[in-house]
Parts: C-alpha cells; sequence; structure tokens
C-alpha cells in the first residue's frame, strides 16, 4: 500500500504540474480576475529580447529563468511553461494527456487510501499504534527536543510511533489525503452541483485549486522530511521494516512479529 | 558543498526526468492512453451517480459576475459565411435544427426567444484551470428539443459552429439527451443583458451547467439530433475530444 503511494502520489504531482502549466496562476475565490493573482509564474522579454521566466507573489516579483515561467523543453531551446519539463508528465506541454494520468493515478490513490484506512482499522492500527495516547501528549516537549537533536529512540521504544510520528501520520492522511480529494472534487463542476457548500465554505472554486495546490507541495514536504527521518534513524533497518515487518531492535535480536501484534511490530508500518 | 549541491541538484533532476521520460512513451504508446482512459468512464459513472442528472449548477448573484467574461478560444470566426451574417449584425441568422426530429426547422433568434427562456448567473470553468462568472439569457434546449419533435430514440445533440479551428475542420461539441434536458442547458443569445458579443459566440452559443469550457460551443450553425456521432469529424463527440480530451467534460 505504500508504495503504490509513491507511485500514486508522484505521477499526481507530476502530472498535476502538467495541469497547473495550462494556466500557471492561482486566484482566492470564484473568479480568475486579472491583477488579482495571488501567484504567478510568468514570462516576458528583456530589453535585449532574452526570455525571462519569473515568479509573482504578493506584489513581489523574482526571476527565475531555467526553472519557473520560463525553462528548457524537451528539444533544448527556452520556452514559456509555468514548470520545468522535466517535472511534469507528459514532458512537452500536453494538458489532454496530463490530465488522463492525474485522473487515473486519482482513483489509485483514493482507492487505494481507502484499503488502507479499512485495514488499519480493522487492524486496530489507527486505533493503537496512530491515535496519541494521554502518555504520547505527556511527552511531546521530550519528543520535540529529541527531534530538534535527531536523536532517535533506541530499543523497544523504537517500536512505536512517538508523539510527533503519530501527530504528523494522522494529518498527512486525514488532512492532507482528504484535503487534496476533495480540493479536487470541488473543481470539478458536475460534482459542484452537489459540493457548493463546500465550495463556498472554503472561498469558491478558485480557493478550492489553489488548496489543492497547497496541499500538493505539502505532500512534497512532509515526503522530504520522512525521507530524511528515515535515512538518519538506519536506512536499512527501517526500510526493512516497511517492506517485511522484521525490525532490529539495540540489543541485537531480531524482533519477529507475533501473528497478533503484526502491525504494532512493523515500525514505520507503511504497508 | 557546491558540488555536493549541485549533484542532489543534478540527481533530482536526473531522476525526475528519468519518471518523466519512461512516462512520455507511456503516453506515446498505444496501449498507455487506452489504459489511462479507464479512468474517464469510471469518473462519469461515479458522478453521475454522486450528482444525480437533476442537480443544478450553483446560481450566482449580480454581484458575482466577472467584469470581463474571458473569451477563450476562436475570437472572430473568419468563415465567409459567418463575415456574411455578422455584417449584417445577425439579422439573417437562422439556427438548423434537423437529425432525429419529426419537424426540422430553421430558428431565428425572435423564434427562440418565443420558446421557453431562462435567465441564469453561472461560473464557466475552463479545462485550463480559470474561471469567470456570467448573466446567461437563453432558450431551454429542452424547449428547442420539443419544438422540433425530438426522436425519443435519440441519444445526443450535436452542436455544428461557424467557426473552424483549422481549414475544413468546424468546431463542434455533443452532450447526451439527459444533459440537453437539464433545465440549466441553454441556447444562449444574451450575455449580462446584452446581445451576446462575438468574441464570446455571437448570436448564439450554448450553455451546459456543468461542464467544463469547451463543451460550451460558441457561434452555432446548426444542432443536430442524433443517435450517434460516430461519423461526425473524428468520431470522438468534438473538437477538442478529436484532440484527446475526455467526451465527459464534468471534472
Amino acid at each position: 500500500m505504500h508504495w503504490v503511494n509513491v507511485i500514486a502520489l508522484s505521477l499526481m504531482l507530476f502530472s498535476g504540474l502538467q495541469i497547473f502549466n495550462a494556466h500557471p496562476s492561482l486566484y482566492w475565490g470564484n473568479r480568475s480576475d486579472r491583477g488579482k493573482e495571488l501567484l504567478t509564474l510568468g514570462a516576458h522579454r528583456d530589453s535585449a529580447g532574452n526570455l525571462v521566466g519569473t515568479i509573482r507573489m504578493g506584489g513581489h516579483e523574482f526571476t527565475t529563468t531555467g526553472v519557473l515561467g520560463v525553462s528548457k523543453g524537451s528539444d533544448g531551446t527556452l520556452e514559456v511553461r509555468g514548470f520545468p519539463s522535466w517535472l511534469t508528465v507528459p514532458g512537452p506541454g500536453w494538458l489532454a494527456m496530463g490530465r488522463r494520468w492525474h485522473f487515473f493515478f486519482a482513483w489509485v490513490f483514493v482507492l487505494n487510501g481507502l484499503c488502507y484506512v479499512s485495514y488499519s482499522l480493522a487492524r486496530r492500527h489507527l486505533q493503537r499504534d496512530l491515535w496519541p495516547t494521554l502518555n504520547d501528549w505527556r511527552g511531546i516537549g521530550h519528543s520535540i527536543l529529541d527531534h530538534i537533536r535527531f536523536r532517535h529512540p533506541h530499543g523497544e521504544e523504537a517500536l512505536r510511533y512517538n508523539i510527533l510520528q503519530r501527530l504528523a501520520y494522522l494529518t498527512v492522511i486525514f488532512v492532507f489525503g482528504v484535503g487534496i480529494v476533495l480540493m479536487g472534487l470541488a473543481m470539478s463542476p458536475r460534482m459542484d452541483a452537489v459540493l457548493s457548500p463546500l465550495v463556498e465554505a472554503v472561498g469558491g472554486r478558485q480557493s478550492a485549486r489553489t488548496i489543492h495546490f497547497i496541499i500538493a507541495w505539502a505532500f512534497v514536504a512532509f515526503v522530504l522530511i520522512h525521507v530524511f527521518e528515515v535515512l538518519i534513524s538506519g536506512v536499512f533497518n527501517q526500510l526493512r521494516g516497511m517492506i517485511t515487518g522484521y525490525y532490529k531492535v539495540d540489543t541485537g535480536k531480531v524482533h519477529t512479529a507475533e501473528p497478533d501484534e503484526t502491525i504494532s511490530a512493523e515500525e514505520p508500518s507503511h504497508d | 558543498m557546491t558540488d555536493r549541491r549541485s549533484f542532489l541538484r543534478m540527481a533530482i533532476m536526473g531522476t525526475a526526468s528519468l519518471i518523466v521520460a519512461g512516462c512520455d512513451r507511456i503516453s506515446q504508446s498505444s496501449w498507455g492512453p487506452k489504459v489511462l482512459d479507464k479512468a474517464e468512464g469510471l469518473n462519469r459513472r461515479v458522478q453521475v451517480l454522486l450528482s444525480p442528472s437533476s442537480a443544478m449548477a450553483k446560481e450566482y448573484t449580480e454581484a458575482d459576475i466577472s467584469s470581463v467574461f474571458h473569451p477563450n478560444g476562436t475570437t472572430m470566426p473568419s468563415t465567409p459565411a459567418y463575415q456574411a451574417l455578422m455584417a449584417n449584425q445577425f439579422r439573417d441568422y437562422k439556427l438548423q435544427v434537423d437529425g432525429m426530429v419529426s419537424r426540422p426547422a430553421m430558428l431565428s433568434i425572435d423564434d427562440l426567444k418565443k420558446l421557453d427562456t431562462r435567465t441564469q448567473i453561472t461560473r464557466h470553468d475552463c479545462v485550463e484551470g480559470w474561471s469567470a462568472i456570467g448573466k446567461w439569457q437563453g432558450t431551454l434546449l429542452s424547449a428547442v428539443l420539443d419544438h422540433v419533435g425530438a426522436d425519443p430514440q435519440a441519444r445526443f445533440v450535436v452542436f455544428h459552429c461557424f467557426d473552424e479551428m483549422d481549414v475544413n475542420t468546424p468546431y463542434y461539441e455533443s452532450v447526451d439527451i439527459d444533459e440537453a434536458r437539464h433545465p440549466q442547458t441553454l441556447l444562449a443569445f444574451a450575455l449580462n443583458d446584452k446581445p451576446l458579443p462575438v468574441p464570446n459566440g455571437a448570436p448564439l452559443r450554448l450553455r451546459v451547467g456543468r461542464q467544463l469550457g469547451y463543451k460550451q460551443a460558441k457561434y452555432l450553425s446548426r444542432i443536430e439530433v442524433v443517435k450517434s456521432f460516430d461519423t461526425i469529424g473524428d468520431g470522438n463527440g468534438g473538437y477538442w475530444e478529436d484532440q484527446g480530451y475526455e467526451w465527459y467534460a464534468g471534472i
């Protein structure tokens, strides 16, 4: 499940950036009024006639030629495009194909997510391993300090999620995961016939598009931190835990999961 | 440090490029798009289930109307037939209605105004991502279908347009009968209380409340009631559909 999610999320990010490139501006509300952009990846020509790529945000403009606004296309020449071709699926500007990739993997993401949540509820993974206990809350200060110092739990302690992990995973699953799907659906004109209370609650369809975009990057930020934490806490052991469920504790013995506690024994259990 | 940073940058760009290149090969293969296309049928079925045919698109207030309703695609059809009509302020315009109907008709804007009309302030969502809000006044397509006696066996309504996207490739679109008979599906002749401007599709355009912008065909010349659109254009039900966009434009 975890690795299906990795594939689906990556392809949705890449194809999502392709879709974003079709109109590389974000707005708040229901309308896309010219001059009211919150963010624009733009392009213009300088006095010498060269293409200049820019990002404009809240009245500030930064030159980003080569990456945002203007970058090299698949034929190697500079072209006007929001995100660069090495970050979009398909590489060249091709909105229709980007949409196909996006909607296909949206279904993969949603069905995989539903399977994960129902499995986790049934096996009490959510209730037991992710929902913070009173004790977890008491230890939050300690846990924050440990994280800042890059100190990771050892021994049996490493077999359970700490409070920050629990909060991070719950936020990613239920706020980012559910939120990005709902914001995606809020952009669908057909679904808006029944979802308009939600659309208006977040400010309008263009707000939904903006939030969808922000959550996508929040996912990227989460993945960067997540991969970093896995790397510094013993990458081989963690990966083995993710894939097989075996996780070596410091005492030297290999902890073998009992059949009825498979899930709690899998440190980061990302099945 | 610079070396390490540039190495990291190269590694990220390289990995991303490999994924993108792999995906591009799939996009260009014969089987890839067919697999990805499975999502369209799923989108349509699930969305129709969750948002029933009778569900109405949200209608806004006068205060919500866009100051400029951005015209997209063709903004001035260059065909002689259109230019001739425009030169006369569309006074000679007649919409041809035919196909599976018992009383084929040529309807002027005044004829259309005599049928059931509706005014609605609705949001237009372009496939590119932007939105605009406009006040549309038009004749209910269902009233036109009743007026000409559309055959109950018919499944789609095809909209033929004056504007050509390429030589001999006129714009066209189609919707199914459910969408055609929806109360917010109009043949609009006015935008924001004024006759429809040329960039927005004068003298008559389609408004479908719950589909993306490319469905909202402009510069209508003829509507045809059919059982299948296989023999029209490249057979995908619309100009953009022939370019690879989904026929179901509800998302």
